[in-house]
């Protein structure tokens, strides 16, 4: 019976763990196999402990050039969606344009649609157009697919903030770029910054798209997808296991910002 | 910044239009430096509008705004030396106390604001709190950081944009005081948009009374209160019996006026409707001002009193006074308030009384307007 009674009290703390650690295990599995030793070209058995991957990391001919390719990528893919999605985002909270309606549900369809069906017909009018397949169609397609969550996310804000703290602002001497940058954009900041999040890692995991449009360019998700025929190299779990790493470290750093802040004032 | 004119603010043929929605009717209006000045009214009668197109937020449809003798009719917001307390504050959540009260001084390029912050702040005894940000205060004391944060521009003109409507009523009361020893303190003109009658009386020197898109009636609290000139100024500020009555004739200063079968004295200088003999007015009289006496006592009301029969229908114990509703074949529901000092025990429900008044208190109206206008809306916004 007291069992009975110590489940009862901490079973919502045992769901979060057993949710948690089935969340965590494919990282896990990830990172342990990143110290082994295969034998032959799959490592997919554990042999023996080694650190030959993490001191020799780009030891796979073109990988890191992939992953340089995809974080270059990703990040330009970055600044363009969130600019141009931080602005969609303003002008279909702030103004009433003709087929704002329109916008305003077209801007959602990226999302909805099947990437399948997207990278296709983005692929026949890159074609149709004669443009060259490489890193440019790439960043196009990210940009686009990236903008609807930088809108979404900014969007909502934007929705929530009272226009009166503009107003307030321009009352105390501020002028329009002025009341931008001091109120407005601080103030849309959280917004911006998530949707900005999203669209990086969006950018840099996605397959689908950027395999139709890349031509003969690889990105570091091709790569891997390519090499996992012929054998998986054990830097693939290095890198792997650092972007993780930097992943954590990133939302640590944002919660004791936060908690500072809090404590702060 | 500007150069110091100084002088009044006057409105001149000012006017806003939405579509076909006419929310602010042509109107003049001059708020003399110095003063603090209350626009009242109920919800949706213009007077928000009115002072947003003199802070510049709203683009008025025709006239002008001048403040001392510059026209900033054209001046977006951030060039005219006005500043604004909102309704619900809008203090900048991301910017400390500190921070919003510099706001200003840091837009118009002041470098040291750290003295002229710390007296701001310690004016409206917040010193202690400047490193706080706005969500950590109270509703008081945010309401104090907005004043403060417009105060210390020391603008020409301060606009208050129903600035206690979200405090509780004793908070209200506190900072009704406050306010009031601001701005003698420092001077400057307030401009204090409000719907609640009593805030607008206790606070104010001048209050102009607005309703649909007009300004009824503007004067100082007392002279509206006790010389309506519209059923809607002496409904929405306090309460009014009114009584049809017909003109009969002059005698000297006074009107006599015949009311069913009785006879009521008006002076001809508190009547502001046209009063030739055979027309019609609205006699109006404050029920703090009607004396009740039980009929059986009636010999000793003395002469010259304007006086009424009636029953007691209703009496309500309030403290201070009691409050009595009196039927009476002129009015079937007449209010009176009498001070409890020496109150008569025969004065229940069902008592025959008589109502009796100082002619000088009357006052009388056009009778063509509408007796409850201004009435009910007061108590809609005391629900609200």
């Amino acid at each position: 019976m007291p069992f009975v009674r110590w489940l009862r009290r901490n079973l919502v703390v045992i769901a979060g763990l057993v949710t948690l650690g089935y969340l965590l295990l494919p990282n896990v599995v990830v990172t342990v196999f990143s110290f082994n030793k295969p034998k032959g070209r799959f490592n997919y058995e554990w042999q023996a402990f080694s650190l030959d991957a993490w001191k020799n990391p780009c030891g796979v001919a073109d990988m890191c050039g992939s992953l340089s390719l995809s974080l270059q990528i990703a990040l330009w893919a970055t600044i363009g969606a969130t600019v141009l999605g931080t602005m969609i985002a303003f002008a279909l909270v702030r103004y009433r344009f003709r087929a704002r309606g329109a916008v305003n549900s077209l801007i959602f369809l990226p999302m909805a649609m099947p990437e399948v069906v997207m990278a296709a017909s983005l692929l026949t009018l890159f074609l149709n157009m004669g443009a060259q397949l490489g890193f440019w169609t790439i960043l196009i397609a990210h940009i686009m697919f990236c903008l609807s969550f930088v809108v979404t996310a900014v969007k909502a804000r934007v929705m929530s903030m009272d226009p009166r703290l503009e107003q307030a602002a321009q009352d105390l001497y501020a002028g329009p770029v002025q009341t931008f940058v001091r109120v407005t954009l601080p103030i849309a900041a959280p917004g911006i910054a998530a949707g900005a999040l999203l669209a990086f890692a969006l950018s840099f995991d996605d397959f689908i798209i950027t395999n139709f449009n890349a031509g003969s360019t690889v990105t570091f998700p091709m790569f891997v997808w390519g090499s996992a025929q012929r054998g998986t190299p054990v830097q693939i779990n290095v890198i792997g296991t650092t972007m993780f790493i930097v992943a954590v470290l990133f939302v640590l750093a944002a919660m004791l910002l936060g908690k500072r802040k809090n404590k702060a004032v | 910044m500007t150069t110091d004119h100084g002088g009044d603010v006057r409105l001149t043929g000012i006017s806003k239009t939405y579509g076909s929605f006419t929310a602010v009717q042509p109107l003049d209006l001059t708020v003399p430096e110095g003063s603090f000045f209350a626009l009242l009214g109920a919800s949706g009668c213009g007077k928000t509008t009115t002072l947003r197109m003199i802070a510049g937020l709203e683009e008025p449809s025709s006239g002008t705004v001048m403040l001392g003798d510059q026209d900033v009719t054209a001046l977006p917001p951030y060039k005219r030396p006005v500043n604004t307390v909102f309704q619900s504050y809008a203090l900048f959540p991301h910017l400390d106390i500190f921070e919003n009260v510099a706001f200003g001084l840091r837009r118009r390029g002041v470098k040291s604001v750290k003295k002229q912050v710390g007296e701001m702040l310690d004016l409206v005894q917040l010193g202690e709190q400047a490193r706080k940000k706005p969500h950590q205060l109270s509703g008081g004391q945010q309401q104090r950081v907005a004043v403060a944060r417009a105060l210390i521009n020391h603008p020409k003109v301060l606009l208050l944009d129903e600035p206690l409507g979200a405090l509780d009523l004793k908070l209200r009361r506190q900072m009704q005081l406050e306010l009031k020893r601001i701005q003698t303190e420092v001077g400057i003109t307030f401009i204090h948009v409000t719907h609640d009658q009593e805030e607008a009386m206790t606070m104010a020197d001048t209050v102009a009374v607005m309703n649909a898109g007009r300004v009824e009636q503007l004067g100082a609290p007392a002279d509206l209160y006790e010389n309506p000139a519209s059923t809607f100024v002496a409904n929405f500020l306090g309460t009014s019996n009114f009584i049809e009555a017909e003109v009969a004739g002059r005698s000297g200063d006074d009107l006599t006026l015949k009311a069913g079968g009785g006879k009521l004295v008006l002076p001809v200088s508190r009547c502001t409707a046209s009063a030739a003999t055979g027309e019609k007015v609205l006699v109006g009289i404050r029920p703090e001002k009607i004396s009740l006496t039980h009929a059986d006592d009636a010999g000793t009301i003395p002469d010259g009193r304007n006086r009424i029969t009636g029953r007691v229908a209703d009496s309500s114990f309030i403290g201070v006074s009691t409050q009595y509703v009196i039927e009476s074949p002129l009015c079937d529901a007449f209010e009176v308030y009498a001070q409890n000092i020496e109150r008569d025990s025969r004065l229940a429900p069902g008592a025959e009384v008589v109502l009796h008044w100082n002619p000088a208190h009357t006052f009388g109206l056009d009778a063509a307007q509408d007796i409850e206008a201004g009435a009910a809306k007061v108590e809609e916004d005391a629900a609200a």
